[in-house]
């Protein structure tokens, strides 16, 4: 609309005015701006309140995946030593110094065991060597490297020191680099992690794939109901809809729980079969604790969110269009797919978004019902936020899973963005 | 409706000003948090008239951490698992609990030798010991029982489903111990890479018939319903389904794998005094024995044991459910939280692959 | 859309066919809700249907959950249920007070995603908006972001303002959780929209908010209500927020579900839910009853 309006006034410019004797496309250029101010308005409070209560605190937690001062702010003497050499210099006794002050410092200090848990992040094992070494730090005397090695023959590993310069600087991009199954060697260097560690990029495949396919379920189930529901008359569709309503109040707990007692070995659904004796005893079907299980109950749980974006697009939708076509000589099927589709797209696009973003991020039911392969990059992200306490390596995880669906966001945007979308 | 709840509220604050003080406690919720509240925060408020309030987490040393980090502590007393303790504890976290300030046993034993062993730290003073247990259900096996950790990964001798927590922790620990690893020998084969290899080997072995479960309340419910014949559970649901649901199903102590809970003070918590006075007052043996009445964990002090009575059903002897019990011990293996602290990422994350391929 | 007399054999199968389809799609939504009901009368801690109950005797039925909910948290549950019994329900019990949080915290929340929510989809649906992807990437993070995460950056940035532990911390938190869903719905609601619907109003004088609440606002309504149940049920599910922002006599009904579940799921969670299905068909039949009535008054027939 916008468009149309400048090529209007492009092409004699400067001739036209308003009533008032301005230039016409001066006048337009200024409703334009008032048009873009006042849109923006709308949406001022809103942006305001997220950034303000959303953005800038999560900013905040996502920053500490790049940001870890455990090591360089308790161990700031070797720290210090770090800094002033090149990378790959052998640890002298000035930096045995500087280890053996700052250990002290750091167990008197009850800070021990954050430098511990930084190294341990990177290299596993360590964690007691810092806390052991720690308390016998009091009676370290000179010469250092003798007295630290005494302590524990394990101080003579280069590669421990390696580690240790790498942490030495509270910004890192080492966390990112976990999230994606890689680490820095000694050098520097950006490897692969070991083969058996190897499960992020993994869990992120299964999680997008699990997310994707649920979507197309739900669209392929929810479609033909919303459409049912739009095209009934009021007083019966608004029955029906207590049926999609339900399910949607009903505790995610509750229903998951549901779900294991209809779909196990022993559940509603094996015994109902083996009664009619459509499948024998021994030959009950494993529907739960597997991916099966996974995509039943996560797809019941999502597609209220599919139904209802489609039916508040489909309802004011006039039949009107469809029968015109039908006069004017159209199969149904074509009626449909050329008039009656186009129309809900939008209702589509909602409705697999909120369903795939969704899918992406709950990881409670997969976990409950999943089985071996109901872990999801959730889980990891809880994992480590709840019990190995790594804030670091979660919100490095988060991020990059907020990176991906914005991406995933922008390129649908872009190719059945709701701008593109020619209506009539 | 907001009115009834200001005025509720209300009311509830006066019924609170009543006591002078108060302290809140968090701690695990359900059954735990009610023996608790039983045997601890009642007695406690009788006697001293400071009320206790009772907060619920999944796992209380998540809020534990972001309330020190944020400085906003409004809790008192918490109740964590041993490894949380001791890394929340070395990262000065919690406060210092001096164990001169808890009441010595009955007999006058002072209360650092009358804690078992590990139970009591510079920050945290353990109050019951939990356990991970294999349990079977006896209707699945008419004729011969399975009796130790072994028969559990012996799928052709005791044919059936089974169930494991979907962690590495304890898993992996009995994983070796079903490969005849003894228990003191556990983490020193775990430590290597090829004990891990092992344990991995072991699971590998039931993996078809293997079904994982996540939260503490499913394998009772998976044994209940006949989907597993065996299963590692806590063995305080095992104890309260056996004994309260009647259920058919039996717990094998060989192989158990148990942990402490303890108490731990967070730094800057608001009543520190109280707090204190709390923990050295639940700690304290009877308390402690008076625990065991409403849920089968075993008390963290060597003189409560003795003490500890009958269930709340009246008639139920609590001493042969403990996980502490003698005859139980025979082949225990006490989880290190040494060892978990240092290995949780690089094995949790090993476990996650392995599961997933 | 009853099927026309012009239909074709072959349609007349496919309209019978869609509406097996659409049975089978029904019975798939609401089975695990059926499901419940008997089962919250079960006598056992268990998710089973026990042999008793199948049989349908009596013993394997009993009332026990639904006690446990009134009584549960109660200063005195032995006392005789007089009315001084029942004002303690109402005071105590841990799941009355969950629900009446749950309530105040869930409509609160909604009012506050709906209303913002509706307002920005309504610039953010003008051709003419700035920057739309951005802005309307940076609105709908909240549903992205893993809710431990935001939970956490929340407490922090709550405690650092003072709004932990107040009803304002966590109504604010939900009401930031459910503004994407509002977005989205509404948004998606206004591209079907015909703008020469309030272009006609301006043109017969109506003033901006006049043309909002007379001609935008019925059309869109739908998109705002479905917006605003999304908005509601986050709120009405949610626990790691209530976990970390909410004091501890602000505990909602999922909180007080996800309670204790390292030892047991409480099948008390079947007698909550049973409740709240009961009142919610109570609740839409209401309206679809009301509905009916104003429509008849006014003469229209459907």
């Amino acid at each position: 609309m916008a468009d149309a309006t400048t090529d209007l006034a492009a092409p004699t410019p400067g001739r036209l005015t308003t009533a008032d004797g301005r230039p016409l496309k001066a006048a337009l250029g200024r409703a334009q701006s008032r048009a873009r101010r006042r849109a923006f308005l709308l949406v001022l409070p809103l942006l305001l309140f997220i950034v303000i209560t959303f953005i800038v605190p999560i900013g905040q937690m996502l920053h500490r995946s790049i940001h870890n001062d455990g090591f360089s702010r308790n161990m700031p003497q070797l720290s210090q030593w770090f800094a002033d050499t090149e990378p790959g210099t052998e640890p002298d006794e000035v930096a045995y110094a500087a280890l053996a002050a700052d250990l002290k410092g750091a167990a008197e200090a009850k800070t021990i065991g954050i430098v511990g848990t930084r190294v341990n992040y990177e290299m596993p094992g360590t964690r007691s060597l810092f806390t052991s070494t720690g308390r016998k730090a009091r009676g370290f005397e000179p010469p250092y490297r003798e007295a630290v090695l005494e302590a524990d023959p394990k101080w003579g590993n280069p590669s421990l020191w390696g580690t240790m310069r790498q942490v030495s600087r509270a910004y890192s991009p080492n966390f990112f680099l976990a999230s994606v199954d890689l680490a820095r060697d000694n050098e520097g260097n950006i490897v692969r992690a070991p083969q058996e560690r190897r499960v992020y990029v993994m869990l992120f495949q299964r999680t997008f794939l699990i997310a994707g396919l649920i979507t197309v379920l739900c669209l392929l189930l929810g479609f033909p109901i919303a459409h049912l529901l739009a095209t009934l008359p009021l007083r019966t569709s608004n029955l029906l809809m207590i049926l999609v309503l339900l399910p949607f109040w009903t505790s995610l707990l509750v229903r998951t729980t549901s779900w294991i007692v209809l779909l196990q070995g022993q559940g509603v659904v094996n015994n109902s079969l083996v009664a009619t004796g459509l499948i024998s005893d021994a030959n009950r079907i494993q529907m739960i604790y597997n991916q099966t299980g996974t995509i039943i109950a996560m797809t019941h749980i999502l597609l209220p969110f599919m139904i209802l974006p489609l039916y508040s697009v489909m309802r004011p939708i006039p039949p009107s269009y469809v029968r015109a076509a039908r006069s004017l000589g159209a199969s149904s099927w074509t009626a449909f797919r050329r008039i009656y589709l186009p129309q809900t797209l939008p209702g589509i696009g909602a409705g697999a978004l909120l369903v795939f973003i969704l899918g992406v991020g709950y990881y409670i039911t997969p976990a409950l019902v999943g089985g071996a392969s109901g872990q999801l990059i959730s889980n990891l992200i809880a994992f480590h936020m709840q019990d190995s306490l790594n804030w670091s390596l979660a919100a490095a995880l988060a991020a990059v899973l907020l990176a991906a669906v914005l991406i995933l966001y922008w390129l649908y945007d872009r190719l059945v963005g709701i701008d593109n979308l020619k209506l009539g | 409706m907001k009115k009834a709840l200001i005025l509720s509220t209300a009311l509830t604050a006066v019924a609170f000003s009543a006591a002078a003080e108060q302290i809140t406690v968090m701690s695990w919720g359900g059954a735990y948090t009610t023996s608790q509240v039983e045997a601890f925060h009642k007695p406690f408020t009788a006697e001293t008239g400071i009320g206790v309030v009772s907060v619920d987490a999944d796992n209380p040393a998540t809020p534990l951490k972001a309330m020190v980090e944020a400085n906003n502590v409004s809790v008192d007393v918490v109740d964590v698992n041993t490894s949380d303790a001791v890394r929340l504890c070395d990262e000065g976290q919690l406060e210092e609990i001096d164990p001169a300030m808890l009441p010595p046993a009955p007999d006058g034993t002072p209360a650092t030798e009358d804690f078992l062993p590990g139970a009591l730290s510079e920050c945290a003073v353990g109050n019951i010991v939990y356990s991970m247990i294999v349990a079977y259900d006896e209707s699945k096996f008419p004729d011969e029982k399975p009796q130790t950790i072994a028969d559990f990964f012996d799928t052709s001798k005791f044919p059936g489903k089974r169930a494991m927590w979907k962690s590495a922790k304890t898993t992996l620990e009995m994983a070796l111990m079903g490969d005849g690893v003894p228990a003191a020998e556990v983490y020193d084969v775990l430590d290597t890479q090829e004990g891990v290899e092992r344990a991995f080997a072991k699971l590998a072995s039931i993996k078809g018939d293997l079904i994982w479960w996540e939260a503490g309340a499913q394998p009772v419910q998976l044994l209940a319903d006949g989907e597993v014949a065996m299963t590692t559970a806590y063995n305080g649901r095992i104890f309260a389904a056996a004994v309260s649901e009647n259920k058919p199903f039996v717990p094998i102590w060989d192989g158990q794998v148990y942990e402490y809970d303890l108490f731990v003070i967070p730094k800057g918590a608001p009543n520190l005094e109280a707090a204190k006075k709390f923990v050295a007052f639940a700690t304290g043996t009877q308390p402690l024995a008076d625990q065991a009445k409403w849920i089968s964990y075993g008390p963290a002090r060597k003189s409560s044991a003795p003490l500890v009575g009958l269930y709340q059903d009246g008639q139920t002897e609590m001493a042969p459910h403990m996980p502490t019990a003698e005859a139980n011990l025979t082949n225990a293996l006490p989880s290190s939280y040494e060892f978990w602290v240092d290995h949780d990422t690089e094995l949790e994350e090993r476990f996650n692959a392995w599961l997933a391929n | 859309m009853a099927l026309p007399v012009y239909a074709s054999p072959l349609e007349r199968i496919w309209y019978y066919a869609y509406r097996v389809i659409c049975a089978l799609i029904f019975l798939f939504l609401i089975a695990p809700i059926l499901i419940i009901i008997p089962l919250s009368f079960n006598v056992e801690p268990y998710f089973t249907f026990t042999e008793k109950m199948l049989a349908l005797d009596p013993d394997g039925y009993s009332l026990r959950w639904y006690d446990t909910l009134l009584t549960f948290g109660m200063a005195n549950p032995e006392a005789p249920r007089t009315s001084s019994w029942w004002m303690d329900v109402w005071n105590n019990a841990a799941w009355v007070r969950a629900a009446k949080n749950s309530v105040i915290i869930g409509v609160s929340s909604t009012i506050v995603a709906t209303v913002l929510g509706t307002i920005a989809a309504l610039g953010l649906s003008r051709p003419e908006m700035p920057f739309r992807r951005a802005i309307m990437a940076i609105l709908i993070s909240p549903m992205i972001v893993p809710i431990i995460i935001t939970a956490t950056g929340l407490f922090f940035f709550y405690s650092a303002t003072g709004l932990a532990g107040s009803y304002v911390g966590v109504v604010l938190a939900h009401a930031t959780l459910g503004i994407p869903f509002v977005i989205i719905t509404v948004t998606a609601t206004l591209i079907g929209f015909d703008k020469s619907l309030t272009r006609a109003a301006a043109s017969l004088g109506a003033s901006p908010t006049t043309t909002f609440f007379k001609v935008t606002m019925p059309l869109i309504l739908p998109g705002v209500v479905s917006g605003a149940l999304f908005a509601f049920v986050t709120s009405f599910d949610e626990v790691v927020v209530v976990l970390f922002v909410a004091a501890h006599d602000q505990q909602t009904i999922p909180r007080q579900m996800w309670n204790g579940i390292r030892e047991q799921i409480s099948p008390a969670i079947l007698s909550v839910a049973t409740i709240l299905v009961i009142i919610s068909v109570a609740l839409l039949a209401t309206v679809e009853l009301l509905r009916r009535r104003s429509e008849r008054l006014r003469g229209i027939s459907n």
